[in-house]
């Protein structure tokens, strides 16, 4: 058997062993999350319910008001849709664009005369319902949600879809990662100490100041916000202990706020920071330090100049991956945090779960995923994907 | 000059205390408040009481939760184990430039924001019956469960001795017996640890469970998401309580496979 | 060995399975609202009947409805507890079943007006202001008190959501309760009202679920909150505190069951719904929490001083405004994105 048949012979092997994850994986995550994105620009739901509209708004020239057809089409669609009441799910999807066509198209499809056969001028009918029918913008939002396909949600997200609330994704984006950024500046900031700590002992001793570090990395997420909210709330533990110290005289605002989402992030994430520092603090000897010192470098010097370079890997190891999984973080802004503290996340669940906007939903998501992706390749790059860790 | 790096040291090493303090008094904050008597999550505590853990277990919603939670993480641990064991030896066996991609995209579930995983599952299951059902989630769980699996026995599979292995082929083993004789041995701390940390990644879960699951299906992290955002009294507590100690119970079982969690760098 | 091992899986698989019809379920409020409620009808509907009965509770929301419909199988509700605007909209936009007032104890049993094509009554309460008499025992007088962080210093908590908090900032910015919706009407209304919240924006903890309020009001996190009225007397007796209520401006609102659309339950459902509306349970109802009822029988038998304590006394109705579901059908899609927005900012 040659070397190359052996090796050939060992792939074959090699990926019949690795299929099973992945048909799974594919059935239970890469495809439902492909499926995700799709949905951030389909749009079937208008031309389901509004079919005539759709058909009679194909020939508009898109400048004058369209024809008595097309208002006798919406007239039509609305009332077959108030019959199904399925109305509501028409004027949602309108109202992507605008929450005041939702309005419109509700109040209208609510109004419409019971006897449509006593009707001979559907234009005058609809603008005594709703004068916005006699302008042309409804009729291009109308025209714009035939589907099947929309930018909408996308536009929305990225704050370019120009309605009055246009910014607020472009907010919450920027939000995001100003979080993101100073959890992982405050991590590594409290990392470096840890880890040294870690490092310079051994025994015993060093087991058991392993453990203080992952037993709250395996303590559930929600337990740990529960904890915070306790220790942070206006009569909390913290407060107390600041003003029996008498270092405030009044409890201070620690939660609901982003000081709260802030110091829980910081203590969920420190841990993914304090670990791969640990690893590059070990493999470095010991006498480096002393060398720089015997050169007549002194203790600071010597920590910028000989320790710092490096460790600078593993700082920058965990640092990356602390500040992928910030950006994923729901729970605990969700429980510590205000109403202008949330993050990505919320929007996708709000979304998803109470505003019923699915493509926005999918949109966000399809953002947050492909920036993830992309530190996510990043990390693979840098720090080799066999030192993945979570 | 050396009292100067002697100050820097014992400084950095006091920090380095007051650092490890913050990581794990929290935890400890909220366990007397589960034993306080009134129902305000607040100290001072108005008295000693062990009536919040009675009502845990009395409770029909927190028993069945922690009853739905044992079964999805079980059900995790039994389907991820041997999914994610047997693509770690298969990229074992992998001599390829794209190996590393191929690595990359089976572990990126634990990568992706749990958000995300949730949103997808929740659109693609639900059509397929698979809401509402803790099959559904258990398959869910599993998918973000499998890369703990993959890495933790890579990890083992990639240092074990390979001379081993050749030299059973050589005396005539069969691959199968080679396997089960040699290799499998070798890779079982790698096996016991990755099972741990699914059955970790399930229990703790949250976000996927909120998503997709019923009244019937709710698993303990949802509950208790329920109990913080809906119904905050110190029954939550006394299950917070309860976590931590199988939290702490796992740990030390990890701890005793002697696999402890193997380093990033 | 190998057969246990069987069982076991066989077990397993029966119980993580998609089950093929699932309990009826009954959604609520949560909290010591849903263990009252329990006690006065879930309980005994499972003794009466022995139909199993499943739980589950919500914040409220007319999205959150939408997204179950449109979830289509994964729907894990049959009946919900609904306010009055959520209960107008979605069965204009088809989310519940039409129900037959005749199958569940005929239009007469009820308060004139309360049964609509897709609900029943099923709870009376006021939103109010709750304070600490401990802290001050005077207390707010007015919403204008409640907005005024100078004579009250603290933070006040507020249910998430234009709904209510609208009404309350215009009040507080001196429109009279009965001019309330009028000025409410016009989009300088609107702004105005915005405008009065966003005075005190950064004093505000927002609140989703009906236990959180006195639970930020005990521990001494906010000086004042908005809360249903029957929470504030079942905190009092809990923790032997002084919490009490400012009816001044406070909101009456009527919330219904409904049944959501393709239930698979629907004639459980009906049935819960009938004995939910009998007079002999609603009876029970107001001495729990202090909440009002739509059962005219019941509301009749009711002991005096019980209801005069009630949301719908006299004294009470004159105190506060009546919230207005048709303003809320109208414009809660679009005050609900304007709120979502301009909170997060």
């Amino acid at each position: 058997m040659t070397i190359d048949s052996a090796a050939m012979r060992s792939n074959i092997v090699g990926l019949a062993l690795i299929a099973p994850l992945v048909i799974f994986l594919a059935f239970t995550f890469l495809v439902p999350l492909g499926r995700m994105l799709v949905l951030s620009v389909s749009d079937t739901e208008l031309a389901a319910i509004m079919p005539r509209s759709v058909i009679a708004l194909a020939s508009w020239d898109g400048e004058t008001l369209p024809d008595e057809e097309a208002f006798a089409a919406v007239a039509a669609d609305l009332a077959a849709a108030r019959e199904d009441r399925t109305a509501g799910t028409a004027a949602r999807r309108l109202g992507y664009a605008s929450a005041e066509w939702r309005t419109v198209l509700s109040s209208t499809a609510r109004s419409l005369p019971d006897d449509a056969s006593s009707i001979t001028n559907w234009q005058d009918t609809l603008v005594s319902i709703e004068p916005a029918w006699g302008q042309a913008k409804i009729w291009h939002a109308l025209a714009e949600a035939r589907g099947p396909f929309t930018d909408i949600h996308v536009l929305t997200a990225l704050g370019m879809d120009g309605g009055p609330d246009s910014g607020l994704y472009v907010n919450v984006l920027v939000r995001t990662f100003v979080i993101a950024i100073s959890a992982t500046a405050i991590c590594l900031l409290l990392a470096m100490p840890a880890a040294y700590l870690l490092s310079s002992v051994s025994g015993p001793l060093a087991g058991l100041l392993m453990l203080t570090l992952l037993l709250p990395l395996w303590t559930s997420v929600l337990v740990r916000s529960t904890s915070w909210l306790v220790i942070l709330q206006k009569n909390g533990i913290l407060n107390q202990i600041l003003m029996a110290l008498r270092i405030t005289n009044a409890p201070l605002d620690l939660i609901y706020n982003r000081t709260g989402v802030l110091i829980a992030l910081t203590h969920v994430l420190l841990p993914y920071a304090v670990l791969p520092l640990y690893a590059a603090m070990k493999s470095l000897p010991k006498s480096q330090m002393q060398a720089s010192r015997s050169l007549g470098g002194g203790p600071l010097s010597g920590f910028f100049r000989v320790y710092l370079p490096q460790v600078l890997p593993g700082l920058s190891a965990g640092g990356l991956m602390v500040f992928i999984l910030a950006l994923g973080y729901y729970i605990t802004p969700l429980l510590l945090g205000g109403q202008g503290d949330q993050m990505l996340p919320f929007y996708i669940a709000y979304n998803t779960l109470q505003a019923l906007n699915w493509g926005l939903a999918a949109s966000l998501a399809g953002g947050l995923l492909i920036v993830t992706v992309i530190l996510y390749l990043l990390y693979v790059r840098l720090v080799g994907v066999e030192r993945v860790r979570v | 000059m050396f009292d100067s790096m002697k100050f820097w040291t014992v400084l950095t090493r006091l920090a380095g205390i007051l650092v490890l303090l913050f990581l794990l008094l929290p935890l400890f904050a909220i366990i007397p408040l589960a034993f306080n008597a009134g129902s305000i999550v607040s100290y001072p505590m108005t008295g000693l009481s062990t009536r919040w853990f009675e009502a845990v277990v009395s409770t029909p919603r927190w028993l069945n939760s922690i009853g739905n939670s044992m079964i999805v993480a079980a059900a995790t641990v039994a389907l991820s184990v041997p999914l994610g064991t047997a693509a770690a030896l298969g990229l074992d066996r992998l001599h390829f430039a794209g190996k590393s991609v191929v690595m990359a995209i089976l572990i990126s579930p634990m990568i992706v924001p749990v958000i995300i995983t949730a949103v997808g599952v929740y659109f693609f299951f639900a059509p397929m019956g698979l809401a509402n059902s803790l099959l559904g989630l258990i398959l869910a769980h599993s998918a973000i469960a499998v890369p703990y699996v993959l890495v933790s026995v890579n990890a083992v599979a990639s240092q074990r001795d390979r001379r081993l292995e050749r030299a059973g082929s050589s005396l005539g083993a069969t691959p199968f017996v080679v396997f089960r004789t040699i290799t499998m041995p070798l890779i079982l701390p790698g096996i016991v640890s990755g099972a741990i940390f699914a059955f970790a990644a399930s229990f703790d879960e949250v976000v996927i469970a909120m998503m997709i699951t019923g009244p019937d299906q709710k698993t303990l992290p949802r509950e208790l998401l329920s109990g913080t955002r809906e119904n905050l009294d110190p029954s939550v507590l006394a299950v917070a309580t309860i976590i931590i100690a199988i939290s702490a119970g796992l740990l030390v079982a990890l701890n005793l496979v002697g696999a402890k969690r193997k380093v990033a760098g | 060995m190998m057969k246990h091992t069987v069982v076991a899986v066989a077990a397993l698989l029966a119980a993580i399975a998609p089950a093929a019809a699932r309990d009826l379920t009954v959604v609520s409020w949560g909290g010591v609202f849903q263990d009252a409620q329990r006690e006065v009808y879930f309980d005994p509907f499972r003794e009466e009947t022995g139909i199993p009965l499943a739980e589950d509770s919500w914040d409220g929301g007319i999205g959150v409805l939408r997204t179950k419909i449109e979830a289509g199988d994964a729907n894990n509700w049959d009946v919900v507890e609904v306010e009055a605007e959520e209960e107008a909209l979605g069965c204009e936009e088809g989310l519940f079943e039409v129900i037959d007032p005749a199958l569940v104890g005929g239009v007469d049993q009820y308060i004139e007006g309360s049964v609509t094509e897709c609900g029943v009554p099923a709870n009376i309460a006021a939103i109010v202001a709750a304070y600490d008499g401990a802290v001050f025992p005077e207390g707010p007088q007015s919403w204008a008190d409640v907005f005024d962080t100078a004579k009250y210093p603290g933070k006040r908590a507020f249910r998430s959501g234009p709904k209510m908090n609208l009404e309350f900032a215009l009040m507080a910015d001196g429109v009279a309760p009965a001019d309330v919706y009028t000025v409410l009407s016009t989009p300088e209304g609107v702004d105005r009202a915005f405008a009065k919240l966003d005075s005190i924006k950064d004093d505000i903890v927002w609140w989703t679920s009906g236990n959180q309020p006195m639970q930020l009001l005990g521990s001494g996190e906010v000086a004042f909150t908005t809360t249903y009225n029957g929470r504030v007397a079942a905190a009092n007796l809990e923790n032997s505190r002084d919490f009490r209520i400012m009816w001044e401006g406070g909101a009456l609102n009527v919330d219904s069951w409904v049944i959501l659309r393709g239930s698979p339950n629907k004639d459980n459902a009906i049935k819960l719904l009938d004995f939910l509306g009998r007079a002999d349970r609603q009876v029970e109802w107001p001495s729990k929490l202090g909440y009002g009822v739509g059962n005219v029988e019941a509301q009749a038998q009711l002991p005096a001083e019980l209801a005069e304590t009630l949301p719908t006394s006299p004294e009470h109705l004159e105190a506060g405004i009546k919230i207005d579901a048709n303003f809320w059908i109208r414009n809660i899609d679009a005050l609900n994105e304007r709120f979502a927005s301009w909170s997060s900012q």
